[in-house]
């Protein structure tokens, strides 16, 4: 058991920038591009930990307790998913209220770091951030409610842990809550239909905006937190569509691998051939991810 | 209840409110289109025997609501010139919160509901009465008269859900006859759209209140 929770925080620490090569690469495939290697990403970390950091004068502490906590929360947020293994690296009754919490706890502090270089046009991407996320939340935690009253449990390890003999409406109340929290990865990672991870225009930045005062090591832990929040959020969506599957163990790791891996390739799809939404629009977006998973609750309510 | 069955009737609600958040015409015209066909399948998935007059049906009601209709309201629209709703009495994102809420309450009431033996456990009652309320909600908070048009097929749908916890029991003739009605009105209507636009140069019903000779 001690080897599979290693296991599982070896494989949180390295695949996620390999998961970012996958989106890129498949966008680049669209466009009829080579397109950059599948490890960019990490030469690019590589790079920015070996860079010197220009740093305004404005900031404070708190400016470099943000980019910290950027890399730091989704670490520990991720070691309570069950990678596709039978339980995650740390477990406890609750444990998925404390990764919602320390997903939100991130997003506070980089926020809050975005505020500190005083710059306006970050407070304004600080405030749009807050805005989305907080109507990203209520489908989260509804989806919470509906894999609790699935389960019967408030642990990620004994929810994916699978069901023995699965009710009436429990499929279709998963495969609403799988498209509510499609919805929410993208919206959190600021993926396309939401916002651009690629671009540095102003008019519809999101989360691109709060990092622009940040350089060297900590873009670098910038960066590479953000490649570990999407691989978690990811898994969970993965996790989530497995519980309908009874499959053994091993069979369940390479589901699991498979999964992530379209996962990717269809984040880089939806990329590829969406256009990014105006920013009227996302507020209706995410009031339908909250509307299913709350039509999911309604579902299993009956 | 087979898997078939639930899976039609809540893509059927899904329908719903993405009727109610997308402001194009064309696309709440296509998404009404793909309402018919869904009701088309479902009268296939709650009738287990399929007879010659539930085939017929199947295919009359698609013919009708998924195809001719949408042409129908095409052609309306091209010739209005109306692309989109630009502002509704309700906004698009509170009018969405509502239709959840009234999806809520519609399976709520119908537990409630006086149903014979086999029905009360079904989807059917719900997504009947929510498919109605959306129809309702959709008539009532748009300005144009095309979405209003819109909002009574939506209603007209849920109607027909609703119809199908009576499936074999009502007479062929009296479905088709409805059906006939519905197509007549909607008929109609695109023909009225045309002369208000003719005569008022807009289709606004705002502006519509008053009656004049």
């Amino acid at each position: 058991m001690r080897i599979m929770q290693i296991l599982q925080a070896l494989i949180l620490l390295a695949a996620p920038p390999l998961g970012i090569g996958i989106v890129n690469k498949t966008k680049a495939w669209f466009a009829g591009r080579r397109g950059p290697s599948l490890f960019q990403l990490y030469y690019d970390l590589f790079k920015l930990f070996r860079k010197g950091m220009a740093i305004s004068k404005t900031t404070t502490g708190i400016f470099f307790i943000g980019a910290a906590s950027c890399l730091a929360t989704p670490l520990l947020a991720g070691l309570m998913v069950p990678l596709g293994f039978p339980s995650a690296a740390v477990s406890f009754q609750g444990d998925l209220f404390v990764f919602a919490y320390l997903l939100g706890l991130g997003r506070f502090l980089t926020a809050a770091a975005a505020l500190d270089t005083g710059s306006s046009f970050e407070g304004m991407g600080a405030s749009r951030e807050l805005t989305f996320s907080s109507l990203g939340e209520p489908a989260f935690f509804l989806g919470f409610i509906v894999l609790a009253m699935i389960t019967g449990s408030i642990s990620f390890t004994e929810i994916f842990s699978g069901l023995s003999k699965p009710p009436d409406m429990t499929t279709s109340a998963i495969l609403l809550l799988a498209a509510s929290w499609l919805i929410v990865l993208l919206a959190e990672n600021c993926r396309i239909p939401f916002d651009d991870p690629n671009t540095h225009l102003e008019l519809t930045m999101i989360h691109e905006v709060m990092v622009l005062d940040h350089s060297g090591p900590a873009l670098g832990f910038i960066l590479y937190g953000a490649a570990i929040k999407l691989f978690i959020m990811a898994s969970l969506l993965v996790d989530v569509i497995l519980i309908v599957l009874p499959v053994t163990v091993w069979i369940k790791w390479l589901a699991y691998a498979a999964g992530i891996l379209l996962l990717y390739a269809g984040i880089g799809v939806i990329e590829s051939i969406m256009a990014r939404l105006k920013l009227v629009n996302v507020p209706k977006l995410l009031i339908s991810s909250i509307l299913l998973s709350g039509f999911a609750v309604v579902l299993l309510l009956r | 209840m087979d898997i078939a069955t639930k899976f039609l009737l809540m893509v059927l609600i899904l329908l719903n409110f993405s009727a109610l958040a997308s402001s194009r015409m064309k696309a709440v015209i296509r998404l009404t289109a793909i309402q018919g066909a869904v009701l088309g399948l479902l009268l296939l998935s709650v009738h287990r025997h399929f007879g010659i007059t539930i085939i017929l049906m199947c295919l009359l009601t698609i013919t009708i609501k998924s195809i001719i209709i949408p042409h129908l309201l095409d052609r309306a629209m091209r010739e209005v010139n109306i692309r989109r709703e630009v502002e509704p009495i309700l906004g698009f994102v509170p009018s969405l919160a509502l239709g959840g809420a009234s999806t809520a309450f519609a399976f709520y009431f119908s537990q409630a509901l006086p149903l014979a033996d086999p029905h009360p456990s079904s989807l059917i009652p719900p997504a009947s009465i929510s498919t109605i309320f959306a129809g309702f909600l959709f008539l009532t908070t748009r300005t144009k008269a095309i979405s209003q048009v819109l909002g009574y097929l939506i209603l007209e749908n849920g109607i027909f859900v609703f119809g199908l916890l009576l499936v074999g029991k009502i007479p062929f003739m009296v479905e088709i006859g409805v059906l006939l009605d519905l197509f007549v009105a909607v008929f109609v209507m695109g023909i009225i759209l045309n002369h208000i636009q003719r005569t008022f140069s807009s289709i606004d019903m705002d502006i519509l209140s008053e009656l004049k000779e």
